[in-house]
């Protein structure tokens, strides 16, 4: 038998199910890894002595047709926990422990797993590179001093070390799959809609969604399927039938029509993607489906798009930090005092430029030229897509326009971090789904990934699309523990 | 558009975040360039478009107005940086 922690989640449902070890011996062996892995810095809280607690009394037995049984499992510290500290990499949070559970979470822990401690992430989700965290950088399991991309960086990191089976992110702009891509992982990003919000740490309501990190197509459709539910404490939650998307899992794309939107070749994009994406289409070419040459027009306008309507939700949700219900609070002269002095020592630096962008696109005498701009853009930008999928059931893309970087290396420069997020952010602005895989390695030896874009609710398709990329690709990871003690 | 340091303190104001001189250049720096970056919107036209306010096409559904949970206004208080019995406590705000 393979190592516990090289398994895959399904590996290790079934190994559980069929009593090959238990749900103590995994959690031992998971707990064991992220002790000896503290350099990675994927963690800001851990839960191991919990971990290991529940995981012995976990009784197969009574739990045999739990989807995750006794599987231990480490979450984004976006996700409220309760009665565990719940930070979104922020120190105006470093203290605040929820009171409740947020919805998928919970729907987690209902069919079985574990927590396993909460991964460190680019404060309130903001950055594409892990380094806004107040809890410091994570580092890439991939090269040492190499970005684990953002905000999911934890969380990819965590996942690509083998420290958590899988994990959950969440992607406003790209933050499951760009470090999905940087770290040689599977990352989802649901339709918006399709995983409840309630218990997330807001950043842009209107963006937000959660999603499953794997190593696996198959372990993406199954942790996706336990994830999603309609929930009536989320308003934008919606009300529909999900899918068995595991049993659903198929590699047949034959007939299908696949799209390749020509804006997405853009100018100085390294001839290692170039070569990926290449490949990418003779794959799904020699799998029996069409390829349609289509175009998105408005996709150059995303980005600036996204740094309206993202900062400006930004700016409302984190109103709320203002030292008197919860988190940190820094004493004033007056309230009004309080609440500068608090906020000023509690948000680090990009979340600060965040919210003065936001603050400013809405305020009096602006909001037309920015905010309902955006708006009208953004509505052009899902038209783009809306015409494209008359013709195409799914579209490809590279995942990012380069591999992992440096650590500092786009630290001083807010415009060229945000450009990171090209291909990612179309997706979020037009509420689709979109899912990152492996697909191969440029010259340095970095992962790359490639996106499969969806229609709405259509996740399924996705899915199958990556799952039979992903056996023709046959991508094997270079990952050598250097960071083991 | 050019962001300079007096519109960044009036928006680090209305935002309620205190800035030094030093943070208030570097920032009216980082603005310009976001702006800059932020303003390729102008170029396009779209004076007859519909601006996109939500991305659920669904209908926010009504519920009964029913107390689902009450009695926990110690949970409520019990993250609070300053409280009593039974209040968030704040600096004085009336003379």
């Amino acid at each position: 038998m393979s190592e516990i922690i090289k398994l895959t989640l399904n590996e290790l449902v079934a190994g559980i199910k069929k009593k090959k070890f238990s749900s103590h011996e995994v959690t031992k062996d998971f707990v064991n890894r992220c002790i000896k892995s503290k350099k990675l810095n994927s963690f800001i809280t851990d839960n191991f002595d919990n971990a290991l607690k529940i995981s012995k009394k976990f009784e197969i037995k009574s739990n045999q047709n739990k989807q995750l049984p006794g599987i231990p499992f480490a979450v984004k510290d976006l996700f409220c926990t309760k009665g565990i500290k719940t930070t979104a990499g922020s120190k105006i949070l470093n203290n605040f422990i929820p009171s409740y559970e947020s919805t998928v979470t919970q729907n987690i822990w209902n069919e079985g797993a574990i927590l396993l401690g909460k991964l460190n992430c680019d404060e309130f989700a903001m950055g594409s590179s892990n380094e806004t965290s107040f809890f410091g950088n994570v580092e890439n399991p991939v090269g040492k001093k190499l970005v684990p991309g953002g905000s999911s960086g934890g969380s990819a990191s965590a996942l690509a070390a083998n420290l958590t089976p899988a994990t959950i992110g969440t992607d406003t702009g790209g933050s499951i799959r760009q470090p999905a891509s940087f770290t040689g992982t599977v990352g989802l990003k649901p339709t918006y809609g399709s995983c409840s919000r309630w218990g997330i740490v807001a950043f842009a309501s209107s963006l937000d969604q959660a999603g499953p990190m794997t190593k696996n197509v198959k372990d993406c459709a199954l942790l996706f399927q336990v994830m999603s539910s309609y929930d009536q404490k989320d308003s934008t939650s919606v009300n529909f039938t999900r899918e068995r998307y595991s049993e659903k899992l198929n590699q047949n794309i034959k007939g299908m029509n696949i799209g390749i939107p020509k804006e997405y070749r853009v100018e100085g994009m390294p001839s290692d993607i170039e070569k990926l994406w290449k490949q990418g289409i003779e794959y799904i070419k020699n799998s029996g489906a069409n390829i349609v040459d289509i175009t998105l027009p408005h996709t150059n306008y995303a980005l600036p798009t996204y740094y309206i309507v993202a900062p400006a939700e930004a700016s409302s949700n984190l109103a709320r930090y203002d030292g008197v219900k919860y988190g940190l609070r820094t004493d004033g002269n007056n309230l009004i005092d309080m609440y500068e002095k608090t906020r000023s020592e509690g948000f680090g630096d990009e979340v600060k430029r965040r919210i003065m962008i936001g603050t400013y696109v809405l305020s009096s005498g602006y909001y037309d030229a920015y905010y309902l701009k955006a708006q009208k853009v953004r509505k052009l930008i899902k038209s783009d897509f809306d015409t494209a999928f008359d013709k195409v059931d799914a579209i490809l893309t590279p995942s990012t326009p380069t591999s992992a970087f440096k650590i500092g290396e786009k630290t001083n420069d807010p415009v060229s971090m945000y450009l990171n997020d090209i291909f990612t952010v179309p997706v979020n602005l037009a509420g689709l789904p979109a899912i990152s895989i492996p697909g191969g390695h440029d010259e340095k030896g970095f992962p790359l990934g490639l996106q499969i874009i969806g229609k709405a609710f259509e996740e399924q398709t996705i899915l199958n699309v990556a799952y039979c990329l992903e056996q023709k690709i046959n991508f094997k990871n270079q990952i050598k523990d250097w960071w083991l003690k | 558009m050019s962001i300079d340091q007096k519109t960044v303190k009036y928006i680090a104001k209305l935002a309620r975040i205190s800035i030094n001189e030093k943070k208030a250049k570097n920032l009216a720096n980082d603005l310009t360039n976001i702006f800059k970056f932020i303003e390729k919107l102008n170029k396009l036209d779209t004076k007859n478009i519909e601006p996109l306010t939500s991305i659920a096409e669904t209908k926010l559904h009504l519920r009964e107005d029913n107390i689902k949970d009450a009695n926990i206004r110690d949970q409520i208080l019990e993250n609070s940086p300053e409280k009593n019995k039974e209040y968030f406590v704040v600096p004085k705000v009336i003379e």
